[in-house]
This record gives structure tokens, sequence and C-alpha cells, in this order.
């Protein structure tokens, strides 16, 4: 890169880092410091497209994504991230991701874009999630130069003594705008939150969208679900031309102060008929703050998929009338309560009770049951609750067993069935046993009693009993 | 005087028709309008429909301190939806559910759909029910129970023929607020008693028989309630009248003709 006096260093990989060279260094120094130095043109205009590109990527997560030159990358993920299992496994999921794809990332959430901005710069960890309305505490530590501020500020700040962000903070802000003008202040503000910061989000063009602009800001739930249906079917008649169905959809809300707040639905199988898809998103309108009003509505498709074709016309045979399509009903399900808690339960090959369970997603088909011989309760306690029992050693069931201070005297009981640990799951598994009896008390209930241990050698288990469900 | 039973019947017949007309075409799937208990006993007392008459709302709750946890109350339902066919929605506030207790009860794992709904029990519960491909809606709920939501859930059900069960939890045993007046067609309570020895010509075997169930019919539109003591489902989900025990209440007997 050419600053105009000479070539200097525009960006250093972490061996470089290491070696000494910084952004901004002549070339002609970081050659002298390191001979072998690899020295590639920069080209701002391609590394420009790479992020915009990534920031389409980004759209996977958050319905709002934007570059941020020179090296970053907006998401809001307001309202996304708990379909992700919450912002640290977003985070988490996201570097990993980009790791996998040849980049190197550090990543953040905050309250605020600068906060984030800064935590993901100049955090001690490569994923930082700020609580919220923590944003003043996580920076008060940082270099002033987390603040995105021009070098020449940060030298006068410098020069003033101030190296962190908490103590540029703590100064009075009228002296400090008479000598760096507004950003200074402006930034601070920004990064606590005092001050708004619109993301000016990124729409690769490839992707199918409509977009409406209003004359008159709207406001109504009612207004709001007219133009859903008319974007819906603009979206929907580009999605045929195309011969494929949305997986998911964002609608953008763009409000009259320059903020825009977003709705994400997603379907468990692709679709473009309109009717579910406009009242998938008509379910979500009242999440939607309007503010002021709204000026212009955008409808995206970021992930498509083939379409299956409909089952309805093929129902020739009796087996098919027997699989009713739930689909739509799975994918309602899932926009109220979020993904992961529409589900289905699939059998696993294990003897641990816990395990023998796995939560499969609801449009995948559950295959097999479990061994029809053993009796398993209908409810089971997670984790399960220790108990005070008396039996005989080692095979007897208990005679009586005391749980949440209610003794019950065991009338009839049946077992043991000995489960032995999963010694090649986990180590610490090898000996372990548990010995479980099914147990009847006076007034006629059933419990699910286990015992830790064989009853006879201490290395298989501590002997203490425990209930883990009720039949 | 009429019969009682007479003038429910002509009505259920009545509405029967009506409802096979607005549903049009009454597919397959919508000629199975009852699941029979397989107990006379039982099924004649349930006339004119001679079983739990799907597209309605069923309400179960455990008795004792069985009122929390509802097993035998899941369990009672996992018999009864394991005899019908198709798809299952089980709505649940927080998953403690096993399912192959269920698959004991006959009940396979492929048939069911899980949702957690936290609060929303009630409204997950709506919106199965307006899925007619759906067989059953079971919705597992610990609050209080108003009229009105009992009703929506009636009306949902009866438009989409999809049966709707709510399962009753209550953290106070035999918690009176699930007595309340309530939509529902017919409301049970399941109750746990003490089961027979497993060989009963050697009551000293140790071991464990089937479970034995008090089922109590507490209300019913339109009939009477009852009081049953059965053996609880079998690996069918069928449930079994105890051989040779004289039981019930005399209302019970009563009508049975």
């Amino acid at each position: 890169m050419h600053d105009g006096r000479r070539r200097v260093i525009a960006a250093v990989d972490a061996s470089a880092a290491q070696a000494g060279l910084w952004p901004g260094m002549p070339v002609a120094q970081g050659q002298a410091l390191v001979p072998e130095l690899t020295v590639r043109e920069a080209r701002p205009d391609d590394d420009m497209a790479a992020l915009r590109r990534l920031a389409g990527w980004c759209l996977r997560y958050a319905p709002l994504a934007a570059a941020a030159p020179p090296d970053g990358v907006w998401i809001d993920v307001t309202g996304s991230a708990h379909l992700r299992g919450g912002e640290t496994q977003l985070l988490r999921d996201l570097v990993s991701r980009l790791l996998a794809q040849g980049f190197s990332a550090r990543a953040a959430v905050a309250d605020t874009p600068g906060a984030a901005h800064a935590m993901a710069r100049f955090g001690m960890e490569e994923i930082t999630v700020v609580p919220s309305g923590g944003q003043a505490a996580a920076l008060a530590r940082l270099p002033l130069a987390a603040l995105r501020l021009p070098e020449e500020t940060l030298d006068g700040l410098r020069l003033m003594g101030i190296e962190q962000i908490g103590a540029l903070a703590a100064l009075p802000r009228a002296p400090l705008v008479r000598r760096f003008g507004t950003l200074v202040t402006a930034r601070l503000d920004q990064a606590f939150g005092r001050a708004p910061e619109t993301i000016e989000p990124e729409f690769p063009p490839e992707l199918i969208q409509a977009r409406l602009t209003f004359v008159e800001p709207l406001l109504t739930a009612e207004a709001f679900a007219t133009v859903i249906d008319r974007l819906t079917v603009t979206v929907c008649s580009d999605m045929e031309r195309l011969g494929s169905g949305a997986r998911r959809l964002d609608l953008l809300f763009e409000r009259v102060d320059g903020t825009t707040q977003a709705i994400r639905i997603g379907t468990a199988r692709a679709s473009r008929d309109t009717r579910h898809l406009t009242r998938l998103l008509k379910e979500r309108i009242e999440r939607v703050d309007p503010g002021l009003g709204v000026e212009a509505m955008r409808l995206i498709v970021p992930r498509m998929g083939k379409l299956v074709p409909a089952q309805a016309a093929a129902r020739l045979t009796a087996a098919d009338m027997e699989e009713p399509d739930i689909a739509p009903l799975i994918d309602r399900l899932a926009n109220r309560l979020g993904p992961e808690r529409v589900y289905r339960v699939a059998p696993v090959d294990s003897d641990v009770p816990e395990r023998s369970v796995r939560q499969v997603q609801a449009q995948e088909k559950a295959v097999g049951t479990w061994p029809a011989d053993l009796p398993r309760p209908v409810r089971l306690l997670d984790p399960p609750q220790p108990v005070e029992a008396m039996a005989l050693l080692p095979d007897h069931p208990p005679m009586a067993f005391t749980w949440r201070r209610v003794r019950h005297r065991v009338r009839r009981a049946d077992g043991p069935e000995r489960i032995a640990g999963e010694w090649w799951k986990r180590n610490g598994e090898t000996r372990s046993v548990r010995d479980y009896f099914r147990v009847e008390d006076e007034e006629g209930h059933r419990y699910w009693l286990f015992r830790r241990g064989d009853g006879e050698n201490a290395i298989s288990g501590d002997m203490r009993w425990f209930l883990h469900g009720f039949f | 005087m009429f019969l009682p039973a007479t003038r429910t019947e002509t009505i259920a017949r009545l509405r029967d028709q009506i409802a096979r007309i607005t549903h049009g075409d009454g597919g397959a799937s919508r000629a199975v309008r009852t699941i029979p208990f397989g107990i006379p006993a039982l099924d004649q007392s349930l006339r004119p429909s001679g079983g739990l008459l799907l597209g309605c709302l069923h309400e179960v709750a455990g008795a004792g301190p069985d009122t929390e946890h509802g097993a035998a109350a899941a369990l009672f339902l996992g018999g009864v939806l394991a005899r019908l066919e198709g798809p299952v929605l089980w709505v649940v506030e927080r998953q403690d559910l096993f399912a192959p207790g269920l698959a004991c009860a006959g009940l396979h794992p492929a048939r069911l759909v899980f949702a957690e709904a936290g609060k929303d029990v009630l409204a997950a519960m709506e919106e199965g029910l307006a899925h007619s491909g759906l067989t059953a809606v079971v919705g597992e709920y610990a609050g209080r129970l108003s009229l009105v939501a009992s009703r929506r859930l009636q009306l949902a059900a009866e438009q989409s023929g999809v049966m709707a069960a709510l399962l009753r939890r209550s953290r106070i045993f035999n918690d009176p607020a699930l007595a309340a007046p309530s939509a529902a067609v017919t409301r049970w309570r399941i109750a746990a008693l003490p089961s027979d020895p497993p060989l009963p010509h050697a009551p000293a075997v140790p071991g464990l028989g089937r479970a034995l169930w008090r089922l109590e019919l507490t209300h019913r539109r339109g009939g009477e309630p009852g009081s049953w003591i059965v053996e609880a489902c079998d690996a069918t989900g069928r449930l079994a009248l105890v051989a040779g025990v004289a039981h019930g209440s005399a209302t019970e007997t009563g009508r049975a003709a």
C-alpha cells in the first residue's frame, strides 16, 4: 500500500506480527527486519468485495449483517441468538466455521456495535459475550485504539496521558470536544449505548428479494400484513422460476429513524406456499416495534431448498394415507417456540437409561424402538434424585425409602436389573454398576429406584440409592 | 319419561351426521370417530359413543402424590393413543417424559412429535389441533384452566376432528382447581391402587404383576360419572377389568343393560 510518500505495510499475519512488523510500517523497514518477508500488494477493493461476500454468508446467523471495513463484519443477532442455543454458542459456531474456511476470526457480542467492535479486536478472549448493560465495565481497561478513532486523535490523547477507555470516559466532555471535535465523545456514546449507531445491512444481489417503499410510514399490523402478502407473492413467483422453495425468510422493516428491525422464519421443508409463508410471517408481526413508522419493507430468501413435490396429489395407496404431512405444523410450532423445542425422540443403543433416547429433528423419521421386554418408567427424573433407603445387601429390593421427607413402605418389588457402566464410552465407568428395582409402595404407586454399586464391591459404586422415575 | 341414554344417543347420532357433512369427504382416517376401551362395562357407560370420542377435549389427571407427575395419567393416554394410528403431538411445559416408558404402553416413538412450550402449552395445543393431519394432541398443563380456554380447545378439536387430551398436573395432591368447570367432554382421574401378587395362587412369590388403577370418570358431558378398577395398560395399550373383583360404585352399574 502507498501512503503518498512510501510503500507501507497494510496488514500483517500472525507470524509477521510476532517478528515485530505492524501495519503502517514502511515496507523497506519491514524487509530490513525480516529479509525473507513475503510482500503482496494490497488490493483494498478485492478485500472489500470479499468482506461483502463474508457478510452475505453471515446472514445464516441473523437477518442483518454488514461488512465493517477494513477487517470486520457486523451481525445484528438481536432475537436470533436463541436459535443457536445462545450467544456464546452462536459465536463458537461462527468462529469454528470461519476457521474451517481458512479465516482466523475473533468475535464478540455486546449491546452496541461499538462495544462489540472493541471487544472483538482488543478483548482478552477469542470469543467475548458482554452482558447486557455491561459494556462500560468491559471496555474500561481496553486501549483507546478500540474506539475507532483516527491515529492523530489517538496520539493527542496519549499525549494527555490517557491510555485506557475508562480514563477517557471519566474526563469532562466539554474540553474534549473543544480539543478533538465531537468524534471522540460520539464514539464513546456509541460504544456505551448513549447514541444510536445503525448498521447498513448487506444484501447479496444473488438472493431472491423484494422491497416495497411507502409514501407514508406504516404503523399498524394490518398494514404490515397487506405488505407481507404482496412481498410474499413476488418472492414466491421468483422462486417458482428457479424451481425451488424457501427454507428461511427474512423480513426487514426499515424505520423512519434509520434503524432496521427484522423477523426471521424457517421452514422444515422448502416451501413456496404463499398461504403458509405469509401465515408464518404474520405470526411474528407483533414482535416488531415500528417506532415512528416503517418506510420500507424488504423480504429476502437467504436460504432456499429444492422443492419436494407436494404429496397431496400422489395419495394413491393406503400407505400414503397413513402418513399425513405435518411439516407446516412443525414450522408453525418451531417459529413460535424455537426450532430446538420441537423434536422427535429416537432410540439409541445404550443400556444406560438416560442415554437410550436422543432428540432428533421433527421432520426426521424416528426408526426403531426400545426392547419391549425391559420395563421402563414413563417419567424420568433428570438427574436421579437421592433417596434414603433400607435394603438387605447384596440384591434385595429396599424395604422402605424416603423421598422428599415422605417415607414409602415398599409392598412389592421386582429386580434387580443390573446396568453396567459403558466403559467403552467413558473412562470412569469401567467398574460402575447400577442395580435397578421397580417397587410399589403401599398406595400402589410405582417407582424406579437404583442403587449405585453391586452391593458387594465398593469399586462398583458407593451403594447410595436414587429415585430415577415413575411408572 | 325418556331414558337419558336414548336421548343422548339420538343427539350424538345427529352430531355425528353433522360432523360428517361439515367435514365433507369423510376420508378413511375420519371413519373411526371413537376409540373404545374394549371393556364392555366401561364402553357401555360411555354410550352412545361407546368409547372416547375423537374431535373432542378429554381431561386426565393423576391422584394423590401422582398429581404432580401424572405418570399413570400419561400411561393411560399412551395406551389410548397406542390403539389409534397416525402422528401425535405431545406438548409439555418441560420435558420429563421418557419415551421408552410410553413405548411400553404400545405408543411407538415414530408417531410422536414433542413440543416444549413452557408457558404456551395451550396455544401450542391449539396450533396442533388446527392441523387435521394429526390424530391427537396431548398437552401437559399445570396452570389454572379457564372455561374459555378449555372451550377454545374443544372448538378447535371439533373443527379438525383431532382428539385433544389435557393432562392436568399440579404440585398439590388432588388439587381442587383440577375439578373447576371445563368444557371437556370427559374428565378422568387415574389413581394407583395396590396391585395383586403376580401369581395369585402363590402370594409369597416376590415380583410385580400388572399395576392396578382406579379409573374415575369424574365428569362427562351429557352422561353420568363412574368408577372402575382396571389393570393398567399392557404392551398394546389395552386395559383389562380385574377378574372376579366386585368393584365400582352404584352409579356405574346402574345403567348397564
